[in-house]
């Protein structure tokens, strides 16, 4: 019997099929609907130190082979979303993503989460399990590769490795919590970005965002039809770009990898963990097949795995390179 | 037929009529048959430059919308007269359902909740359904789509709260007596939510299957981005029809919902 289940950050998750942030995400009810739907984590909607509302619509434009999007980071800010997502307590790991302007900005968004993690808040937001409650997050994404938002991600230069280091940093120096570094696919030397991740302590290293910016023009209206002008590209059409990245950086670092693009089908997810991926995050699969996405990839995965005598998704981690790491240390 | 289809494509249509209904609503028929809409779904209007707002349909052939000015957005839309183009992919969302077997339908409509009321109505009466209709408003100018609605309903009925037309109060008035009398084997509502769940909540009561329209703040229609949360569910691909004793069971239901930035406030 082949199983789904996989280490993640000393505990056990159900599937290596994550909830990519900014999907869904924006409440803690719509988190828990992701699990329900077969996400073995989820990674909260990105938080910023203010309240922001987004960017004015259309927010996406479907293209051919993918969708792009320009949400502009809507949070409810740091201190609400962590009311939010707070008092966490299902079996799927929950992280918290946050965006910052700079290494600063990224230190006091870290030393909010660490506070949460350690001390009850109020939490649920008025709902009927509303509560104190401590937050209840397993890692803290840090996102440093948004195409589409001026002030954060590689529009403010985050994507180089100097940037990575110091921001990798002052995380790391206000929380003890596990960190994520997510990088762009669309800056070159993605590996070097990764090395100095690695090495100013990060944890694991998520590959992938929406690459771009790309450009949608409705020839009827002769205009560009999403409201920021420009997004990010994800879906089918930037996987190859993502697989080839996570390719480079499982050869360049030895913490684990997330794979974030275009993963739609089981085959997908598959193929993002033979390139080095322990896991994969999924987004805009959940609009060609609905939140039920999840479940499905899972059960493609864990069919051709029986069929192919693999017992553990372990076993395919980087298994395209020559050189396979040994992984069970890396994860659990 | 090319190789890589667009599963929601923008639509750009010539307005053929631009109706004022009144102080503030606007009502467009464009050069469309989406013969594909169903009553209780909406589409994606997009003002280039301006921005994109999600319009229930109340008709699907004509495509017809109806616009009340209440912002940004809508007041550029509110702007366009006849010939000018209109832009909008859909149509998005669960439509409403009507039970196998039932004869006699009740619409119930607040406001400009009265759009997709229409729709349902014609759609129903075609397949030799009775609907009966109740359209409510804070006042006389408030009440809207009357004329084509009167013409597909075997009885319809104006309530306003000051009195100016029709029964003064709310719906609720003409909507008890409707079902006491058994008019309904499936009641639906669109409207202010305390509305609906005023209407719901009769419903249930008289043991008639109902199914309400929940509005909430909508930025990618398709079910992705999650701005449209209520408890877990999304109003544009879980709704915006919900079954009734389903929006009752939602805490968020007639108490709050999420502004742009998905900070939950009071409704």
């Amino acid at each position: 019997m082949a199983s789904l289940g996989c280490g993640f950050f000393g505990r056990k998750i159900k599937s290596p099929v994550i909830l990519a942030s900014g999907i869904l995400g924006m409440t803690r009810a719509s988190l828990e609907t992701a699990c329900e739907n077969g996400c073995g984590a989820v990674i909260a909607k990105s938080l910023t130190m203010e309240p922001r509302k987004g960017h004015e619509g259309p927010n996406i434009a479907e293209t051919e082979c993918g969708m792009l999007n320009a949400m502009g980071y809507p949070n409810p800010g740091i201190e609400a979303g962590l009311g939010e997502f707070g008092g966490w307590t299902r079996e799927e790991a929950l992280i918290i993503s946050i965006v910052g302007k700079d290494a600063k900005e990224f230190g006091v968004l870290a030393e909010k989460v660490e506070e949460a993690q350690n001390a009850e808040r109020e939490t649920g937001n008025g709902k009927p399990d509303a509560g104190n409650r401590r937050l209840g997050a397993t890692a803290i994404e840090a996102v440093i590769s948004c195409p589409h938002t001026p002030g954060y991600g590689t529009m403010a230069g985050q994507g180089t490795p100097e940037s990575v280091s110091d921001i990798t940093r002052a995380i790391k120096e206000r929380t003890k919590l596990p960190l994520i570094i997510k990088l762009s696919p669309s800056v070159p030397g993605e590996g070097k970005a990764a090395m100095a991740a690695e090495e100013a302590g990060a944890d694991a290293i998520n590959m992938g965002n929406s690459l771009g910016p790309g450009m949608k023009i409705d020839i009827a209206r002769r205009k560009p039809v999403l409201g920021f002008g420009v997004g990010g590209l994800t879906g089918p059409a930037i996987k190859p770009i993502i697989v080839r990245g996570v390719y480079d950086i499982y050869k360049s670092v030895g913490i684990p990898i997330i794979g974030t693009g275009g993963i739609t089908y089981g085959a997908d997810a598959l193929e993002m963990m033979m390139a080095g991926a322990s896991w994969v995050s999924v987004g805009s699969a959940v609009y060609y097949r609905g939140p039920s996405a999840f479940a499905e990839i899972g059960k493609e995965m864990k069919a051709w795995m029986e069929k192919n005598g693999y017992s553990s998704v372990d076993e395919l981690i980087g298994v395209a390179h020559e050189k396979v790491r040994d992984h069970k240390s890396d994860i659990y | 037929m090319r190789k890589f289809e667009i599963i929601n494509p923008i639509y750009t249509s010539r307005i053929l009529k631009a109706i004022d209904e009144n102080y503030r609503v606007r009502t467009f028929e464009l050069d469309h048959q989406m013969e594909k809409a169903l009553p209780g779904q909406f589409i994606m209007v997009w003002i280039p430059g301006v921005g994109e707002r999600p319009m229930s349909i109340g008709n699907g052939s004509p495509l017809t919308i109806s616009v009340a000015n209440v912002g940004k957005v809508s007041g550029e839309i509110t702007k366009l007269k006849g010939g000018d183009a209109l832009s909008y992919r859909g149509p998005f969302g669960k439509p409403f359902m009507i039970p196998e077997g039932a004869r006699r339908i009740l619409c119930v409509g607040g406001g400009y909740g009265v759009v997709p009321m229409y729709f349902l109505s014609k759609v129903a009466r075609e397949s030799g359904i009775e609907p009966y209709a109740v359209i409510g408003g804070r006042s006389e100018k408030d009440i809207i789509w009357e004329k084509p609605l009167f013409a597909v309903c075997r009885e319809a009925f104006i309530t306003t709260d000051d009195g100016s037309r029709g029964k003064k109060g709310n719906v609720m008035v003409e909507v008890e007596q409707l079902l006491a009398g058994k008019k309904a084997d499936a009641a639906y509502a669109c409207g202010p939510e305390r509305m609906m769940e005023a209407v719901a909540k009769a419903c249930l009561e008289h043991n008639v299957p109902c199914q309400v329209s929940v509005e909430r703040y909508m930025k990618c229609g398709v079910g992705v981005c999650g701005s449209c949360e209520i408890n877990g569910r999304f109003a544009c691909i879980d709704g915006p029809v919900m079954d009734a004793e389903d929006a009752l069971s939602l805490p968020d239901f007639g108490k709050a919902h999420r502004d742009a930035s998905g900070i939950s406030r009071r409704l």
